[in-house]
């Protein structure tokens, strides 16, 4: 029976006919709270904690001054928490502290055919490594914690096919923009993706991870890549990984779906038509490329959004002028991330008219780019330097849209006030962010390449 | 969890898609570590918008909630499920459902029921006109008399049916994960020297 990466790694994995073995539990302050909870009440204990980490990172300031009253609260209890149930914790202040999704790959414990969940849609970034990832509720991560495992339906799956190779100024960003674009935000409910095909291949684990992530914005419960060299060589060394490394990657080589194999719903994607892209409403299906302008509303939802995003049909998009920019999250917050965007600012200026901000995904990366000079970069630009976190990704700390502002971000949901109440988002790829931030309006960054 | 059987009562219609859960519960109010009292959160900004339908009055204390496709989409925050039902919805009827939403609700006993658009729509242009909505049968009798069917999980029906808390089940399984974790168990993330 020729069988896909996903069902090799639920078949490794699966206990009677719905129940999943967890490798990996990924804990948070925001989600955990009333798990942990759960289990005082019950006199439960962790029942795993070697496969268990948390770290803070949804309501952590970024810049200067402690958490607000209740964000403190919660990260007071992951604090507690964690001691007294003997969970490892990465708090603000740690040097491994960042966020979740960017500092499990970081630490090399996301690993090829894992079973990894966190109380987190975004959680399915972990899949681009070839591990089965997927976001769960406070319900769930009570469960995981109890039991080491979670109760699952068996996902239907879906390949993802992209044809032909990135065009100057595209990004993975685009490529997984167009591609909700093209199936909707909800083209792959009820599916585990996998994405396929030389322009995925031809990715960084960076950019295969901004893909994975955004899998929840098609509705995907999970998406996958098969692990190939580029997967090991960003693995090795790292400390989380297996002690005998190369045997480990002989084991991890068999993962990939075998030829042939059937899933349930296949999709193309033409690569080289991709522009790059940008959101032009409040749901990350809303997307065109910067070369066009703001549609006409093909529905009741589109009407909507172009009121609460205050855009008019036929408008083209590169003349939307934009107040905020915000290069962050568990989408783009990576170090080839920073790159990119710093190869954009290097020399120039952010426009007057605009506040830039930049928040690494981890202290690690924080470092990695300082190391690097790319701080100095944007400094010398006029962005904001932060510290790690979510940060204006979802607004639950300092960081957000006051009513009214534009703002173009690299994060991954354009929804209704998700970067501040009445804050408009235009979802983009690092590198069209630094274009935004240097013109004053959205822009295709091809001009300044 | 108490058991879901029979629900019946008006139906309450938001007439939109891709409802997220940002709409349902506003980050802000995530920073709270309890589990209860999410209901006067619910629809936070919506609701203080003029003309958001659910705040006509005859939509008030109606135990059914219809709305458009893609119910729940975005994030994962189990609190949408735990607003939707301290506001008072036993039961959501949508075209289709969010995966990790549909689960929560599940986990809590909130009836998650996914029916053809054309029944959906008869629910919201009849609303607040009532429904009732047997899990045991999967069925769910609109208010033309009609009555439209369901699919569940049945392990998802049998623990609603009966209550059943899901840790306590997975409990009584403990050898099976026992005898996993000795003989099929992979080798660890190294978690604790990382």
């Amino acid at each position: 029976m020729r069988k896909t990466m996903f069902e090799k790694v639920w078949e490794a994995h699966l206990i009677g006919d719905d129940l999943l073995f967890v490798d990996l539990h990924l804990v948070h302050e925001v989600t955990s709270p009333q798990a942990f909870e759960g289990l005082r009440l019950a006199g439960r204990r962790v029942r795993r904690p070697d496969r268990t980490l948390a770290t803070a990172d949804h309501n952590v300031p970024t810049g200067p001054g402690r958490p607000d009253e209740l964000s403190q609260a919660q990260l007071e209890a992951l604090r507690r928490n964690c001691e007294e149930f003997g969970v490892r914790l990465y708090p603000l202040g740690h040097r491994r502290q960042g966020i979740v999704h960017v500092i499990g790959p970081e630490l090399g414990i996301t690993q090829p055919g894992m079973t990894i969940v966190c109380g987190d849609s975004h959680t399915s970034t972990h899949g681009a490594f070839g591990a089965l990832a997927f976001g769960i509720g406070t319900s769930e991560v009570e469960h995981v914690l109890a039991t080491q495992t979670v109760m699952q339906t068996r996902p239907r799956t879906m390949l993802i096919r992209y044809t032909g190779q990135l065009g100057v100024g595209c990004t993975a960003k685009d490529m997984i923009l167009g591609t909700i674009g093209q199936i909707g935000t909800d083209g792959a409910t009820g599916h585990v993706v996998e994405y396929a095909g030389e322009a995925i291949r031809g990715l960084s684990m960076e950019g295969r991870m901004t893909i994975a992530n955004m899998s929840i914005e098609a509705g995907a419960r999970a998406g996958m890549m098969a692990p190939d060299d580029t997967t090991f060589a960003y693995m090795e060394g790292r400390p989380g990984v297996p002690e005998h490394f190369a045997s480990a990657v002989e084991g991890w080589r068999g993962l990939t779906t075998d030829e042939g194999a059937v899933f349930d719903q296949v999709v193309e994607v033409d690569v080289p038509a991709l522009a790059p892209q940008v959101s032009w409403g409040t749901n990350p299906g809303q997307v065109a490329p910067i070369t066009g302008a703001v549609p006409e509303p093909g529905d009741e939802s589109d009407e909507r959004a172009l009121a609460y995003m205050d855009l008019r049909p036929g408008t083209p998009l590169s003349e939307i002028a934009i107040d905020r920019v915000f290069l962050g999250s568990c989408t783009n917050a990576r170090i080839e991330d920073l790159r990119a965007a710093a190869e954009i600012v290097r020399g120039r200026k952010v426009a007057s008219t605009v506040q830039a901000m930049v928040v690494p995904g981890s202290v690690g990366v924080k470092a990695q780019a300082e190391r690097e000079g790319l701080d100095e970069i944007f400094r010398a630009a006029g962005f904001d330097w932060r510290g790690a976190g979510c940060s204006m990704c979802l607004g639950m700390n300092p960081d957000i849209l006051a009513p009214g502002e534009r703002c173009a971000s690299t994060s991954n949901r354009n929804f209704e006030g998700r970067q501040g109440k009445g804050g408009r988002t235009h979802l983009l790829s690092p590198a069209m962010a630094a274009a935004a931030a240097i013109t004053g309006r959205l822009t295709d960054v091809r001009e300044l390449v | 969890m108490k058991p879901v059987t029979l629900i019946e009562g008006p139906v309450a219609a938001l007439d939109r898609a891709n409802v997220d859960t940002d709409q349902i519960v506003p980050k802000q109010f995530l920073k709270r570590i309890e589990r209860s009292g999410f209901g006067e959160f619910l629809f936070w900004d919506w609701f203080r918008e003029p003309g958001f339908p659910l705040n006509r009055i005859e939509f008030h204390g109606a135990p059914i909630l219809a709305a458009g496709r893609n119910f729940g989409s975005g994030s994962s925050r189990e609190h949408a499920a735990w607003a939707l039902q301290d506001y008072g919805y036993e039961a959501v009827v949508a075209p289709s459902f969010s995966d990790i939403f549909r689960s929560n609700c599940t986990k809590i006993g909130l009836l998650p029921v996914e029916l053809p658009e054309e029944d959906v729509r008869e629910l919201i242009e009849r609303a607040p006109a009532p429904a009732r909505i047997d899990l045991a049968e999967q069925t769910v009798t609109l208010p033309s008399g009609r009555v439209a069917t369901f699919d569940i999980d049945p392990h998802v029906k049998e623990r609603l049916l009966n209550g059943w808390d899901e840790i306590a089940l997975t409990e009584n399984r403990m050898a099976e994960i026992e005898q996993y974790e000795a003989t099929r168990e992979r080798e660890g993330p190294n978690v604790l020297t990382a």
